[in-house]
């Protein structure tokens, strides 16, 4: 399992430290230090939690542009993952990546991927790999309701259905993809897409960090025993934004009401509320202290050094020439 | 000395690849048959585990073979077709070529991507006769134009062993072409350097893949009145700029050939970087395919708008004037 994802407790405070990471970047979008703004990931957690509880400290994950959730859930440093937001030398990527390409191959997270469903084929050479090697590994590639669209991906189910590779395809369904909602940009369903491929598939309270998990077992075990893909379409919403521009652009697409719905299902009270007051506090606090070291860390880290901005542009160490002669 | 062919020289290639290093392998569609004649031999050779047959999923075969090469594989890609580079255009510029960078080096994707029959292949008309070896340049992404087999053989040793994404478009104007080799001839050439096919005083020709015997032909008929010299870069990008600069600084006069369209193709590259850096006596010119071309069936009309040889004789000679 990874690094310490085992009791209740575990799957609690690991959601509890995407919550407040989220929380803390979108302070810091606010005040300027993360340009670019970023996609929230509240509201979602259980699913990262609930499937990285699955899988073991060598396998691995790609992610998606609303990422943040998942690299912290598979292990990643907060305070490398902020320092890459704030764009500092030490963040996960050097400051290269930004939120939306987040990379922290030590501890198994191959990429988030900023273009709807591009990971998912990456994912696949990834586990065609793991196959070839005998290494056993499986590797979880997560996506959107709005990914279930992207040609690629359905290219992708049929490859690893076809050479019955170690793939964990895992839908978050938060019932849109930008504006659009999941009803009007889906025919058919993440399911169905799946079984047509014979890929076994199941939907999951995506807000139920223990049902996410018991799934993703499932799941991950059958892709050990060398039986193939599976899907899970994780049903869940995304509480704030779809990116923080709609803080300044507003868009209506959805109502409060649903908004406030969905909020009484917070992933973190229903978790919360299997572990005893007192530990969920001692947690929190815990939490609130590792987060603001983590702002501390990546506030006071150095700047990239604009000399720098070509460098690794090219594995074999070639240079490129600058734009100007 | 045996006579070799620019298939089989790609093939030897393959072969002694994945014969070395059992991180290489080869994917792509009909390849265990070996349709292009680049993979015959090579599923009996090693199996259908390194020589493998995809589906017709380009997309997702060119972005499993990078993820694949995050885990530490070399595969190489056939394509049957140079347009399904347009296809795979987002997997290879967007996907492949981005990963070193926005991972903050934590990653390299050292993967092939093999184009046999690039270019025109007379009467498949439209979507079979592109040759977009500018555009992989103009991204970035290594990109490879061998004219010659013992060169085909030893770029693509350099493109599967190095470390980033590599096109290597291998032309259908070149693929006829035959070397008298020996077994010491075949070797890496490293990418990034040129070729002096034939040494000259008055004009330097550029020219890339099938166009490299167009521009020899040239200097051949030529020869009694004007010395060409025939500069091959062999890769377009990167581009052996300190070569082309010896070049030009003894001929002074530059006509490039390029069987790219003219817009921000990589003649036009060539001509603007020896206008910023170097010294010409004359204006340079260059022949090229027209602006937006799409190559008509007819074969009228597919040549009439390929650069070739009496356009290249008059360049040369309006460069001498
Ligand atoms: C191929 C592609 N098309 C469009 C976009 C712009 N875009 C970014 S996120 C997004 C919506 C994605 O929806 P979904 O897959 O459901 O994920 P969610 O944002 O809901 O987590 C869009 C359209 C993109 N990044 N990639
Ligand atoms: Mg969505």
């Amino acid at each position: 399992m990874t690094d310490g994802l085992h009791t209740p407790a575990d799957l609690y405070r690991r959601m509890r430290l995407i919550r407040g990471f989220e929380e803390l970047a979108l302070r810091l979008v606010k005040s300027g230090e993360i340009v670019g703004g970023i996609h929230p990931y509240i509201g979602e957690e259980a699913v990262a939690v609930g499937v990285c509880a699955a899988l073991a400290d060598h396998d691995l994950i790609t992610s998606t542009h609303r990422g943040h959730g998942h690299v912290l859930a598979k292990g990643s440093d907060p305070s490398r993952m902020l320092a890459e937001l704030a764009g500092r030398e030490t963040g996960l990527n050097r400051g290269r990546g930004g939120s939306m390409h987040a990379a922290d191959v030590a501890v198994g997270i191959l990429g988030a991927n900023a273009i709807v469903g591009a990971a998912a084929p990456i994912a696949v050479g990834a586990a065609w790999a793991a196959q070839r090697s005998g290494s056993g590994k499986v590797v979880a590639t997560f996506f959107g309701d709005g990914g279930l669209n992207q040609g690629v991906l359905l290219e992708a189910l049929n490859l690893a259905a076809l050479w019955q590779l170690p793939v964990l395809f895992v839908c978050e369904n938060n019932g849109y993809a930008t504006t659009m909602p999941t009803a009007t940009g889906v025919a058919g369903n993440a399911v169905g897409r799946a079984e047509a491929f014979g890929i076994p598939a199941v939907t999951v309270d995506g807000m139920d960090v223990e049902v996410v998990r018991d799934a993703a077992v499932l799941a991950a075990d059958r892709a050990r025993r060398a039986e193939g893909p599976a899907l899970i379409e994780a049903m869940t919403y995304r509480f704030g934004p779809h990116h923080t521009m709609e803080f300044r652009i507003r868009l209506s697409y959805r109502t409060q009401e649903e908004i406030d719905e969905w909020r009484r299902r917070d992933p973190l009270d229903i978790q919360g509320g299997r572990i005893a007051a007192g530990q969920r506090a001692r947690l929190d606090a815990e939490i609130a202290e590792i987060l603001a070291e983590a702002e501390r860390f990546a506030l006071a880290s150095p700047r990239p050094d604009p000399a720098g901005a070509l460098d690794y542009l090219y594995a074999s160490g070639m240079v490129a020439r600058g734009g100007v002669a | 000395m045996t006579k070799l062919s620019y298939t089989k020289a790609l093939n030897r290639a393959l072969g002694d690849e994945l014969e070395r290093d059992p991180a290489v392998c080869v994917l792509g569609e009909d390849i265990g048959a070996g349709i292009a004649q680049l993979t015959l031999g090579l599923l009996d050779r090693f199996g259908p585990d390194r020589v493998v047959d995809t589906p017709l999923s380009e997309q997702a075969f060119t972005s499993m073979a990078t993820g694949a090469a995050l885990c530490g594989l070399r595969p190489v890609i056939e394509f049957q077709i140079p347009s399904l580079l347009f296809l795979t255009f987002e997997q290879i510029a967007n996907q492949a070529h981005k990963m070193s960078l926005m991972t903050g080096g934590q990653v390299s994707v050292p993967v092939t991507y093999v184009v046999p029959g690039s270019g025109s292949r007379e009467g498949w008309a439209g979507q079979h006769s592109d040759h977009p070896y500018s555009l992989f340049a103009h991204v970035g992404v290594k990109t490879v134009v061998p004219a010659t087999p013992v060169d085909a053989y030893g770029l693509l040793v350099s493109a599967i062993r190095d470390a980033d994404p590599v096109v290597v478009f291998a032309p259908a104007g070149a693929m006829g072409i035959r070397d008298d080799v020996d077994a010491s001839m075949l070797a890496p050439v490293p990418l990034g350097q040129a070729r002096i096919h034939r040494a000259g005083s008055d004009v330097t020709v550029v020219a890339v893949g099938h166009l490299v015997h167009t521009a020899l032909a040239v200097a051949a008929e030529l020869a009694g009145e004007i010395s060409v010299e025939v500069f091959d870069p062999r890769t377009v990008y990167p581009f052996d700029w300190a070569a082309l600069a010896e070049s030009v600084g003894k001929t002074g006069r530059l006509v490039v050939i390029d069987d790219s369209n003219r817009t921000c193709g990589f003649a036009g590259e060539v001509l603007a970087t020896v206008a910023e850096e170097m010294r010409l006596i004359a204006p340079p010119k260059r022949v090229t395919r027209p602006d937006g071309a799409v190559l008509p069936f007819a074969l009228e009309l597919d040549r009439a708008i390929q650069p070739g040889r009496e356009q290249l004789v008059a360049a040369v000679r309006t460069v001498m004037k």
